[in-house]
């Protein structure tokens, strides 16, 4: 069974990606960086990442999650996050990735960071 | 009688799977230690990490090495070797990821969560060349803040080193 699942919605240009499962060293953060990597092909670069129901990243997951964002910045876009349960939310604060990615708990306030 | 120390040993395949298999082992080992939830995510986590390290810098994904994992079990504390067939580091070398250049850096993680995860990390040249990854976390005690579902977030930016 894949550990990790994608599902995206758009609405106004920007593309929301519902993530569940784990995003670790293998076919999550594989699918993770095919899922961004597909999203800037279609010329779609205002990203929102779900993690809500993300309930493991490993290292290898935190490198593809930077890994996406720095490919959507080079190509002028953003890529933000919404729903970091506390396990990824510790993770991204003693990583100091906090400081690096813009983290949202609500998605309309995700959105409207955008305009 | 001297106490007991439990003792397991696995030799692990260079593959992905392996680093899923080691983490479940050492999670159900430390679950069976008493550790909480909390403390067996980062145990796992630490175990995975360890792994990860072993597969793909120190063995670098050939398949023909081999990743040698040794679970301790003393009175006090849950001891885990990681040791690969590579060439060997000194954690010296190892950059740190929370300097501002490495921050948008996609790998170089590792080493410092294991940090953060566990009460004692080190590296020693492993007995057949390659590296070996030790580390420990002590078991946890009625009362202490380990054995009450409560444990406390990982300290930013200060990971313990004691080893």
């Amino acid at each position: 069974m894949p550990s990790l699942f994608a599902t995206t919605r758009e609405y106004s240009g920007i593309t929301l990606v519902d993530l569940s499962g784990r995003i670790s060293l293998g076919d999550g953060s594989a699918l993770l960086r095919k899922t961004v990597r597909d999203l800037l092909d279609e010329g779609r670069t205002k990203i929102i990442l779900n993690l809500g129901d993300v309930n493991y990243i490993d290292s290898s997951g935190i490198g593809e999650l930077v890994s996406g964002f720095t490919a959507v910045r080079n190509r002028g876009g953003e890529l933000k996050l919404l729903n970091l349960t506390k396990k990824v939310h510790d993770l991204l604060q003693i990583t100091k990735l906090f400081t690096v990615f813009d983290v949202f708990n609500d998605e309309a306030t995700a959105m409207r960071s955008f305009e | 009688m001297a106490p007991e120390t439990k003792h397991l040993e696995v030799t692990l395949d260079t593959h992905v799977e392996s680093v899923n298999l080691a983490e479940e082992m050492c999670v159900r080992v430390a679950e069976a230690a008493g550790f909480n939830e909390d403390e067996c995510y980062r145990i796992g986590m630490s175990v995975r990490e360890g792994v990860i390290n072993a597969f793909h810098y120190g063995n670098q994904e050939k398949p023909e090495k081999k990743i040698h994992l040794e679970i301790e079990l003393t009175e006090e504390r849950m001891i885990i070797h990681v040791l690969d067939e590579g060439k060997g580091f000194r954690l010296t070398d190892v950059p740190d990821p929370l300097a501002q250049e490495n921050l948008l850096s996609t790998s170089g993680r590792g080493i410092f969560l294991m940090k953060a995860f566990m009460d004692e990390f080190d590296v020693h040249p492993g007995k057949t060349g390659g590296a070996e990854l030790v580390m420990a976390k002590r078991l946890p005690t009625l009362g202490s803040p380990h054995s009450n579902g409560n444990g406390s977030a990982p300290n930013p930016g200060a990971p313990h080193q004691e080893a």
